[in-house]
């Protein structure tokens, strides 16, 4: 009877009944996560795809809009999140070794940090709706129809080009401010947690596991940066 | 397997654990999650079912008298959607695999169960809207929803279907995100990766397929809807927009998405074959690495549904190689499976036939692929009723017979009771039968030029149109037997034992129906898998099941 | 398995090439560089960066291989939908 099956061993008030242990536990919860985040580099890379094709397409008309994006703001935004990328991960740090107000002070400036990259891309949008580059009719009343002075349009560019790169900006900025306010939630919930105590060095997963989300949200805004902001800038942008 | 001691056995088991709507509804065990699935897509396999009756009887006379054309459309568009993305996605891994995969590894449960009661909501959720959408008016673009018709010319209800199916969409990656962690982190003691059983295999596959790409399906179905509501242009040329792209996307997805549909019901054949042939498995590594080169080849291989639509040459050409690699696994299981059966001793249950009529179905719809893949003929076959029979035979063929196979096989263990063999045998030969009546007539339809999607046609196609309709009719009856026959052994079937079959895999060894954790105890696996004892060892275990005590 | 926890020391310097990372492409986008030259000076370096986040602040390089298999894997399926539907969008003109 004893070899053929194995004992339960006494257990952390953390463990689920249906783990062994809180390794078997931990290892799950980080896969799980890194399988999630599969999916979001899947779901994004099809709007990557979009955008290299008609960035191909197009380069003039990318160009031109590319330029009148707020490049400040934008780098801005990046080291905005890139610093809540470092608050972050001393965050799971602190808890890994037990200083638990640490912890929360981390975690509070990393949630502060997501509002305000959120806050900035809100004035960026709102620049947007102000020039009339909102594209098609997402926003109704105000359809697409941004001047064309204004755009530094040159011989042969169409503006529904330049509309098609403001489709691609909103479509993956909106979709990555989402997920940052998805991100945002998730760490007042691990905030709120973590206030009460729950989490310790042995177990941690949850924060761990949001964080890599965090991380990943993160790089996604690596690659929309120079993608979105930079691009025409050599051409002389203002 | 001398080590192997069966557990205690009670009478306490998942399903009288505890009563009330409320604890199916908030349930976290993936045994009762797979008994809400199996409810849920039997009724979308209903309602799939009644448009695909609506659409042969419309085609049994060459003018429009049941159905005007926008109808028709719709039907056809209705039929596709509800079969493919509520029936046939989560059909195999949401009921049989959410209720098996944790038993066979000897886990208590999936490792995220609270994220497999969510999919099943999600699920419920997709539906609800899809069921509005059709009943709101329906949609008409079929199920591809190819632009720009779909974005600026169709009049029917996309946005909502669309809505429907992007919500559905998360359902199946959560399911798939839960099966690869669980068989990464929660196989039992000794329980290897080539001691799995194939059915795990090919479920690791398919998990692959689902969390690699929906997401995609998702994103374009988003900007289709975002198109159809804001116009913005990005698939509409008129403004320098490329449909081919929403093709492009649209396959990337729902190409592998067949095998997310087939992966499945090749795994259980194979459980079928090595069981039933009382054997083990003809090249298990072979069978087991077959599912995985088929969700990776099966990502390579969607521009062949592009070959006509102004894709181009040399990407076709691409696209036809790769589609031609892709039989190449297909057909080492198909070899594989036929090699078990080399002098066996066959048992010739319900089970089984359903298995090798699978192998007879799957491998004529395979073969018929390759006429797809080939260039030249595609444009000639494209769009007409020989691409229609080409997947019926691969999806109702392959999947829905192995869907068949696997719930009679593992009923007992499901219910805790046998269903009548002589019904089911004569309801899967009923079931052979028509659906060769209704689609093999359609190949020489197809090849002699009748257009899918049109509801008349010339007169002369009227014999072989009459001859689908008379095989839908034999195969409606033909699956409505079961459902009769399963509902009545729920209550009124012989009681089975825990191990009806005397099979060795780790399902069977534990009580039918199975406690809530599945084992008294964590097992430790110390045999290869379809390892069969002598014969008079098995003969053991299976006295011993026969006998567990009936306690009041 | 016990996990293995980054001193603070390399959090602080990835931080800061990162930061670094930023501004260097900044410069670097204002900098006329022949052909396809500057797009490929901005993806160095954003995949650099990215590499970076991922390496350390989500503590792949301490990681069980199973977890470089799957990023792989990611960037894998990645490379097939550009490949394959470039594939057909590069070879349009030859004809």
């Amino acid at each position: 009877m004893a070899e053929s099956y194995v004992e339960h061993e006494a257990s952390h008030p953390a463990l689920q009944h249906h783990f062994e242990n809180l390794e078997q536990q931990r290892e799950a919860g980080t896969l799980g996560m890194w399988v999630f985040l599969v999916t979001e580099i899947m779901f994004f890379g099809g709007m990557f795809l979009a955008y290299t094709l008609y960035r191909s397409k197009f380069p003039e008309a990318f160009a031109i809009a590319s330029n009148h994006l707020d490049i400040k703001l934008g780098a801005i935004n990046t080291a905005v999140l890139i610093l809540s990328s470092f608050t972050m991960a001393m965050a799971v740090y602190s808890t890994q070794v037990g200083k638990l107000r640490a912890q929360i002070i981390y975690l509070v400036l990393t949630i502060v940090l997501g509002l305000a990259f959120l806050g900035i891309k809100g004035v960026e949008y709102h620049e947007k709706y102000v020039d009339h580059l909102i594209p098609g009719t997402l926003i109704p009343g105000n359809p697409f129809n941004p001047d064309p002075h204004a755009m530094h349009l040159t011989q042969g560019v169409l503006m529904q080009h330049v509309q098609m790169f403001y489709w691609i900006y909103f479509a993956m900025t909106g979709m990555h401010a989402l997920h940052m306010i998805i991100g945002v939630g998730l760490l007042s919930v691990i905030l709120y947690f973590s206030v009460k105590g729950r989490y310790s060095p042995e177990y941690h997963n949850p924060v761990e596991v949001a964080g890599l989300y965090w991380h990943f949200v993160d790089i996604v805004w690596i690659f929309l940066f120079p993608l979105l902001y930079l691009l025409g800038r050599h051409l002389g942008g203002h | 397997m001398e080590t192997f001691v069966p557990p205690v056995p009670s009478r306490i088991n998942y399903i009288n654990a505890q009563y009330g709507l409320k604890s199916w509804l908030l349930t976290k065990d993936h045994k009762r999650i797979a008994l809400l699935y199996l409810g849920s897509i039997s009724f979308f396999f209903f309602i799939g079912g009644l448009y695909a009756m609506a659409i042969r009887l419309e085609l049994l006379t060459p003018q429009a008298d049941l159905l005007q054309s926008t109808t028709y459309n719709k039907v056809f568009t209705q039929h596709g959607i509800i079969m493919v993305f509520f029936f046939l996605i989560p059909s195999i891994p949401a009921t049989l695999g959410n209720f098996l995969v944790p038993m066979m590894i000897g886990a208590k449960d999936l490792a995220f169960p609270r994220i497999n009661l969510l999919s099943w909501y999600i699920y419920m959720l997709g539906g609800i809207v899809t069921i509005y959408a059709l009943l709101a008016g329906g949609v008409d673009t079929g199920w591809t929803f190819y632009t720009p018709f779909s974005t600026t010319f169709s009049n029917s209800y996309v946005v909502a279907t669309g809505l429907g199916i992007f919500i559905n969409g998360f359902s199946s990656i959560l399911t798939g995100l839960n099966f690869i962690v669980t068989i990464h982190t929660m196989r039992a003691p000794g329980m290897t990766w080539f001691r799995l059983p194939l059915f795990i295999w090919a479920h690791y596959a398919t998990s692959l397929i689902m969390i690699l790409g929906t997401p995609v399906i998702a994103i374009t179905i988003l900007l289709l809807a975002f198109e159809r509501v804001a116009h913005i242009g990005i698939f509409d040329p008129a403004v320098g927009g490329d449909p081919v792209l929403f093709q492009h996307l649209f396959w990337f997805y729902s190409h592998p998405a067949v095998y997310i549909m087939v992966l499945p019901g090749m795994g259980i054949i194979s459980e079928l074959i090595a069981n039933f042939s009382r054997k083990n498995i003809f090249g298990y590594s072979f069978v087991a690495f077959s599912s995985l080169a088929i969700a990776v080849f099966g990502f390579l291989v969607w521009g062949h549904h592009l070959f006509v639509a102004s894709q181009s040459v040399y990407a076709g050409m691409i696209f036809s190689f790769l589609s031609f690699a892709v039989a190449i696994p297909s057909a080492i299981k198909v070899f594989n499976w036929t090699a078990t059966l080399y002098k066996a001793s066959i048992s010739y249950d319900t089970p089984m036939l359903y298995a090798l009529g699978f192998i007879g179905l799957f491998t004529i719809g395979g073969m018929t692929g390759l006429f797809l893949a080939a260039l030249a003929v595609d444009v000639h076959l494209s769009d007409t009723y020989f691409v229609v029979a080409h997947f019926h035979y691969i999806m109702v063929g392959g999947t829905l017979l192995a869907y068949l196979g696997g719930l009679h096989y593992w009923w007992p263990k499901i219910t805790g009771r046998m269903y009548p063999e002589g019904w089911g045998r004569f309801s899967a030969l009923v079931v052979f039968i028509g659906f060769n009546l209704t689609f093999l007539p359609q190949f020489i339809l197809g090849y002699m030029g009748m257009p899918r999607r049109y509801h008349v046609y010339p007169a002369e196609f009227q014999v072989l149109h009459v001859l689908s309709t008379a095989g839908a009719s034999i195969l409606g009856v033909g699956l409505l037997i079961p459902l009769f026959y399963l509902m009545w052994s729920m209550r009124y079937g012989k009681v089975a034992p825990g191990n009806p079959w005397h099979l060795p895999g780790l399902e069977w060894r534990t009580q039918s129906p199975p406690p809530t954790e599945n084992f008294d105890y964590t097992p430790v696996v110390t045999w290869e898998a379809y390892e069969f004892a002598p014969p008079e060892e098995t003969e053991v275990v299976g006295k011993f099941h026969d006998k567990v005590p009936e306690k009041a | 398995m016990s996990e293995h926890i980054v001193p603070v020391k390399v959090y602080v310097s990835i931080f800061l090439a990162l930061m670094v990372g930023t501004a260097v492409t900044v410069l670097a986008a204002f900098q006329d560089f022949p052909g396809a030259l500057n797009v490929i000076v901005a993806m160095t370096i954003a995949v650099v960066k990215a590499t970076l986040v991922v390496l350390y602040f989500m503590h792949v390089r301490y990681s069980a291989r199973l977890i470089w298999v799957i990023v792989a894997s990611a960037l894998f399926w990645m490379g097939i939908l550009f490949a394959l539907t470039f594939s057909d969008y590069w070879t349009r003109g030859w004809l």
